[in-house]
């Protein structure tokens, strides 16, 4: 048995935004096992005060380089919830194209450029260029694919230009869509040789038991609005959201934490699948079995797999959005807005979890008070514990410092932490 | 810095190492880089990228060509600018957080600290300082505007590095291009647009898309604010308007700062 150990990653790698892993055991006690937040916050929820709501979506949809569409729609949602405005069927699959594009764009981002490599035994994809050129080129394609559908319909792929409160500044072209429908379809083929590439990987046998926070899909596998559900049984209306994150200060970190019926919860892609897992599309569960992901899988190296899972129901739903848009006559794109005094909370499954935005309006359409919970900000307390147990479970296997730092370093991966973005 | 075999016009050409480097800011700019599917196999083989944390794990303190992105907002952020700043041979500030403060620096609008940080933290100590761009604190070779940045600029930027080509930013606004491009006036469509004053190099990419620009490159060369501002009046769209969409970026702030000032008299 392995007695001591010592650990410490400052600026960790292949995620997004600053943060470090430091393990202290030292005669086979866990002395410090923590996960630091070091981002500078920007202060978003102050600099929104004053502003008219026009305001919010542009500026709030900075919070984030890699979502910048799912902060744009709950911005939006949020907007449209405070001045009682129902967007039309239109506005609503539009939506959900181009956040199901973002959910394809930052998953494939981040299972072939950030995870993939580690499981490749390479520090980054650069090297992969050379050695496994098709697999590079492969990620590329489906990116590509997912970028151009956002830069289409939302205007950009990064900080959209098109979406704005009551609907679009403008629509895509017909004959666009049915060009996209063509590659939507031939990624299949893509998909089939990621999910085989990830069989190949060895995903770390290790389960720590925690509740689970997503939107309840009713109908459907939920991404936009609607209620909010946790796997320990806890159901809240979308605008009751601060009931489900109870958000706290520590002091290891910039970004506040959130806690629900336990000490900490999981948000993100395993926790939509592990809480809506029957409303997923039949080839999208197909390849879950392939890795024997049930619900409720408590692995949160699966998160990895889960958002493989995901890629292949956006690709599926994204077809079925682009048929009934094809099917439908174009009606205007944008409805009127008349501000009001009130408060709107839009809850919205970004790639790493639940997002929510709530603001207050005055009845001259100034915000009086913004709120952003991230989902990040709620995976801090989860990825803290679960270092806590993978220190101290494989110093007593023996493990070496090298090994257990990849593992930790892996593990905080597999979250897809969006730092900068849980800090904002 | 030279590199075997790799010409351009049959002169050989070097192939820089270059390093991406982040502030406080959402990541998006240096994201770019790799969310251009098509044409990253090119640039990945133009430079030698040996510092990128978002995307790789081991690092260099080689480096030729430093992509800085974000704003400066903490006294740790100053020293390692200026660390990065004392390795590289040419500093370059990527997007408008790292050029003008960008969306962060609107908390600087308040004059307050001490109640924007209560206002997100409550009473709990956090570190925080007025929102800076690289250039007070460094000195910056070069800018590269927008928010978010265009890749196919940081590319024509880093070509031009490697060959060894000056480079040179439109004096002209934003108007020049969307006009090039046959789209509808924003103004005519009754819409606040900054594209007269705003430094053209985007394409008119917000505008193309029908929604107004926001500024985001800072201003043109001698740019007409009265005449901007008089347009937008006769349009009926509001000082406020106006204001929120000057103040965005930071990239305007002289006239920002001049406008809110004005406007707080007339409406103390």
């Amino acid at each position: 048995m392995k007695v001591n150990c010592n650990v410490n990653v400052h600026h960790l790698s292949r995620v997004e935004g600053h943060g470090a892993i430091g393990i202290t055991i030292r005669d086979g006690k866990v002395e410090r096992a923590s996960w630091e937040v070091i981002e500078t916050p920007r202060f978003f929820e102050a600099i929104l005060s004053g502003k008219r709501w026009e305001n919010a979506p542009v500026i709030t949809g900075r919070i984030c380089g890699i979502c910048s569409i799912g902060h744009t729609l709950a911005s939006i949602r949020a907007v449209e919830n405070a001045f009682a405005i129902t967007p039309t069927e239109q506005t609503g699959n539009l939506r959900l194209l181009l956040k199901h594009m973002e959910t394809l764009q930052s998953h494939v981002l981040h299972l072939y450029f950030l995870a993939a490599p580690d499981f490749l035994g390479a520090g980054s994809v650069f090297p992969l260029i050379e050695s496994a050129p098709d697999v590079v080129a492969r990620a590329a394609r489906m990116k590509l694919l997912a970028n151009d559908v956002c830069d289409c319909v939302g205007g950009r792929r990064l900080h959209p230009t098109r979406t704005v409160v009551g609907g679009f500044t403008m629509l895509p072209e017909k004959k666009e869509l049915s060009r996209f429908r063509e590659r939507l379809i031939a990624a299949s083929a893509d998909l089939t040789q990621t999910a085989e590439l990830f069989t190949t990987f060895k995903i770390p046998d290790f389960a720590r038991e925690t509740e689970f926070v997503s939107l309840k899909g009713e109908g459907a596998y939920p991404f936009i609005g609607g209620r909010l559900i946790s796997s320990d049984g806890v159901e809240k209306e979308e605008h009751e959201y601060r009931g489900m994150t109870n958000e706290f200060l520590v002091s290891q970190s910039t970004s506040k934490w959130a806690r629900l019926s336990r000490e900490s919860y999981a948000v993100g892609a395993l926790a939509r699948l592990n809480n809506n897992f029957a409303h997923l599309h039949p080839a999208a569960a197909e390849v879950a079995s392939l890795f024997h992901l049930k619900p409720v899988c408590h692995n949160p190296y699966m998160n990895n797999i889960a958002q493989l899972v995901e890629c292949v129901h956006v690709v599926k739903d994204a077809v079925r959005i682009i048929d009934s848009l094809l099917d439908a006559q174009w009606e205007e794109p944008k409805q009127e807005i008349t501000p009001r005094a009130g408060r709107g909370v839009g809850a919205v499954e970004v790639p790493r979890g639940i997002l929510y935005h709530c603001y207050e309006f005055d009845d001259s359409g100034h915000v009086v008070k913004a709120d952003c919970v991230i989902p990040t900000g709620q995976n801090h307390a989860n990825i803290q514990l679960d270092l806590e147990y993978l220190a101290s479970r494989y110093a007593s296997e023996g493990m070496t410092d090298r090994d257990i730092s990849l593992l930790a370093q892996m593990l905080v991966r597999s979250y897809d932490p969006c730092i900068s973005c849980s800090v904002h | 810095m030279l590199n075997s075999g790799r010409t351009y016009l049959g002169v050989p050409v070097s192939r820089p190492k270059v390093g991406f480097f982040d502030f406080s800011s959402c990541e998006g700019c240096q994201l770019q880089m790799v969310n251009n599917e098509s044409t990253l196999l090119d640039f990945l083989a133009l430079v030698q990228i040996v510092n990128f944390r978002e995307a790789m794990t081991g690092e260099s303190d080689d480096y030729d060509i430093a992509f800085v992105e974000g704003s400066i907002t903490r006294p740790d952020e100053v020293d390692r600018l200026q660390a990065i700043r004392s390795r590289a041979k040419v500093l370059v500030a990527l997007g408008s957080c790292a050029c003008f403060g960008g969306v962060n620096q609107l908390k600087n609008r308040f004059r307050d600290l001490p109640w924007v940080k209560e206002t997100v933290y409550g009473g709990a100590a956090v570190e925080t300082d007025v929102v800076r761009p690289l250039h007070d604190v460094v000195t910056v070779d070069l800018m590269i505007y927008g928010c978010p940045v265009r890749k196919e600029e940081v590319e024509k930027v880093v070509t031009n590095i490697a060959i060894g080509k000056e480079i040179a930013y439109p004096k002209y606004p934003v108007c020049m291009e969307c006009k090039a491009n046959e789209n509808i006036c924003l103004f005519d469509l009754g819409e606040a647009c900054l594209g007269p004053v705003t430094r053209a190099g985007c394409g008119a990419w917000c505008p193309g898309s029908r929604a107004g620009c926001w500024g985001c490159r800072g201003p043109a060369d001698d740019p007409n604010m009265e005449q901007m501002k008089r347009l937008m009046q006769e349009r009926g769209i509001s000082e406020e308007m106006i204001l929120d969409r000057l103040e965005c970026f930071g990239g305007f702030c002289e006239f920002s700062d001049a406008l809110r000032a004005e406007m707080s008299k007339e409406n103390p």
